[in-house]
């Protein structure tokens, strides 16, 4: 028999095409995702040295980050962003890369096409210029963001130099209670384990409260995988995962499917493995959780208090007094009851037809109150499809949403939706840092269930009693 | 890329933990298609008003930090997105090492990628340089790569970690993908047995 592995070292070994002394190993990248805003000096850069996309078969476009939410057809207002979509087009014509353009249905943020589209597959080593790109690991694939001189790497010759990392299990035992998501799970981890708890590490997410949630659920958990410090977050496959994946446009089909599968069903971790590191959490203890600073560790039960710079080691002062006095909240308080002046749903976070389905049931017959501004903005073009064909858009639109185009949107706030210097916003997405949903803007990360709750009273809100009520 | 052998040079210090990339430099400010000019908005946020004028009170804008060409700063720089425009935005002005306890594992891999280099030094040496750079808004520190180490005013010698192979690309000036390039026969090797692998992409 041969060593126990675990799922990251079956498919790190996998991919390795060569490794020279102490040299970091040569990774053979299955998938490239591509977007406007981290390639067009990797293209120059191929240009410059007369080379070419060498796998154009295995890269993907997409615009996402730069792009308005405004429906489709208007004119891009913002010279500097039309200039860099131009940008793109003529990119991926010059060196063959298929581009999902604007005026595709196929457009939307790159980690949520990637799987919408059943190119995301287990055992996977998939990349992209673009942190969130661990939110594919859901599916048992080695997925990660790097840079833009990477970019150029995988371009040129579709591998990687890449030092392998350590590995962490996250096992979350229990079970989730009403109100609370995965999101909340996520949120607990970084608030424990620290913004930098990850550093070095690849995380792998296990236990019974992991393995119950669906596939959008898993994708929320991954995708901040990387607020935790890691580069990449996985969950090993299962029925759940194949089940999503089957029937996909680029899913393997008859004979491929049960050859794929029969292998997916081989890259869970073995019994016996061993990782570097074990952090544990019990999904019972969970509760909504909010952050209140600036970082997206700042994080706590949405009905705790916020911690005041005198309860922290003398080393974290300095940073939380900073953020508290960016967020104009008092440590010591609680946070529930606090007037916000947005609500943003969207994001890779939170932006899937799951998440929109849950925060329409719990709108439905409510209204929005008159001081919040709720922005509903789907992650795809596909999914803004899917919403409409079930009559969601509808939901939010009586309620008193902005029902938008898919994109990024507030979340990076360089698209033209964003905050006004001092608001208030409660944000589904995944950062919180001064200035992040625009400038002078603060923001509390939280569930799209605690989000909808809030933008009904206009008031940070625990869901849970919205669901009692 | 250029070569890094030695530095000696003024210091800066922002003591804050946890600096992102949305600090260093924000969003907005990555609509551009080229690698010049960020320099202009490092900090953009922590250093100028809403009109555009300097916030006088930001240590990047005093007189003091003229010249500084190394960057002491918190814990875990360079948290958060993949955006290589941090170190270029750095890089563009001035700075040519980074003084920390930690970074975050895209933005070091990055940065070593552009010749911008990550000094790592235990948290007591840290707080050390860091009162010195209060006391002495002209500290120059002194670093040379070959050694691997970092020279206190003080005549400590402390020595900082880096992997061999970066350390060689950046005392020659080297670029990773020329690199990648010479295994291009083993690449192909691999492909050309990766047809019986079920995990390709199928095609469109
Ligand atoms: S939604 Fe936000 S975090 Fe996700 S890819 Fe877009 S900008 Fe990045």
């Amino acid at each position: 028999m041969s060593k126990p592995r675990t799922l990251f070292e079956k498919i790190w070994d996998k991919h390795v095409v060569m490794q020279e002394g102490n040299n970091p190993s040569v990774l053979y990248i299955d998938l490239h995702l591509v977007h406007e805003v981290t390639s067009p000096q990797a293209f120059q850069g191929l240009r410059d040295k007369g080379l070419t996309v060498r796998r154009p078969d295995k890269t993907i476009a997409t615009m996402d980050h730069s792009i308005p939410t405004t429906p489709i057809g208007q004119p891009i207002t913002d010279k500097i962003a039309a200039a860099q979509i131009r940008q793109m087009e003529r990119n991926c014509q010059e060196f063959g890369v298929r581009l999902f353009d604007m005026d595709s249905e196929n457009r939307g943020i790159v980690h949520v096409i990637g799987p919408e589209h059943g190119l995301t597959q287990p055992g996977m080593t998939i990349v992209c210029g673009d942190s969130h790109t661990s939110t594919h690991g859901a599916f048992g694939a080695l997925a990660f963001g790097i840079g833009t001189s990477e970019v150029e790497h995988v371009m040129a010759t579709q591998t990687l130099l890449q030092r392998k990392p350590k590995t962490m299990e996250i096992r979350v035992n229990g079970k989730l209670k009403p109100g609370v998501t995965s999101k909340d799970i996520i949120l607990a981890i970084i608030a424990k384990n620290g913004v930098a708890g990850g550093t070095g590490y690849v995380f792998e997410y296990t236990g019974e409260a992991i393995r119950s949630l669906s596939m959008e659920e898993r994708m929320t958990i991954c995708n901040m995988s990387i607020e935790g410090g890691a580069r990449a977050g996985m969950i090993a496959p299962d029925e759940t995962t194949f089940e999503y994946i089957k029937g996909k446009p680029h899913a393997p089909k008859g004979a491929e499917w049960d050859a794929a599968v029969e292998y997916w069903k081989s890259l869970p971790t073995d019994e016996g493995a061993e990782y570097d590191a074990l952090v544990e959490l019990n999904a019972d203890d969970l509760t909504p959780m909010i952050t209140y600073g600036t970082h997206p560790g700042m994080g706590m039960p949405i009905a705790g208090t916020v911690p005041a710079p005198a309860d922290v080691p003398v080393g974290e002062r300095f940073t939380l007094e900073k953020a508290l006095t960016y967020m104009d909240v008092e440590g010591g308080k609680p946070l529930l009851g606090k007037e916000i002046d947005v609500v943003f749903l969207g994001s890779c976070t939170n932006s899937r037809i799951t998440d929109l389905r849950a925060a329409a049931d719990l709108i439905k017959g409510h209204k929005v109150s008159d001081s919040v501004r709720f922005m509903v903005v789907p992650g795809s073009q596909k999914v803004k499809i899917q919403a409409e064909k079930e009559g969601l858009d509808k939901i939010f639109m009586e309620a008193g949403a902005d029902w938008r185009t898919a994109g990024c949107s507030m979340c990076i706030a360089m698209n033209g939706d964003q905050l006004a210097p001092g608001e208030y916003a409660i944000s589904t997405s995944n950062r919180n840092f001064e200035g992040r949903q625009g400038k002078g803007g603060r923001t509390f990360l939280a569930s799209p269930l605690t989000a909808v709750a809030s933008a009904i009273t206009g008031k940070v809100t625990d869901v849970r009693d919205m669901m009692e009520g | 890329m250029e070569e890094f052998k030695q530095l000696n040079a003024k210091v800066v210090a922002i003591e804050t933990t946890d600096i992102d990339t949305d600090q260093i430099i924000p969003a907005i400010f990555l609509k551009t298609t080229t690698k010049v000019g960020l320099g202009k908005n490092l900090f953009s946020h922590w250093r100028y008003n809403e009109d555009g004028s300097p916030k006088e009170d930001f240590i990047i804008n005093t007189p003091e930090a003229e010249g500084a060409e190394i960057l002491l700063a918190g814990d875990n720089f360079g948290c958060g997105s993949s955006r290589e425009h941090a170190p270029w935005a750095l890089m563009d002005y001035g700075f040519k090492a980074i003084v920390s306890t930690s970074f975050a594992d895209i933005f070091r891999n990055n940065s070593l990628k552009n010749g911008l280099l990550p000094v790592i030094v235990d948290e007591e040496t840290h707080a050390q340089l860091m009162s010195l750079a209060m006391e002495d808004p002209n500290l120059h520190l002194s670093i040379d790569l070959e050694s691997q180490t970092l020279n206190l005013p003080d005549g400590r010698k402390v020595e900082f970690p880096i992997d061999a192979f970066s350390k060689t690309c950046m005392l020659e000036g080297i670029d990773q993908l020329g690199y990648l390039q010479k295994q291009l026969d083993k690449i192909e090797a691999f492909e050309a047995d990766y047809g019986n692998r079920v995990d390709t992409l199928t095609p469109a």
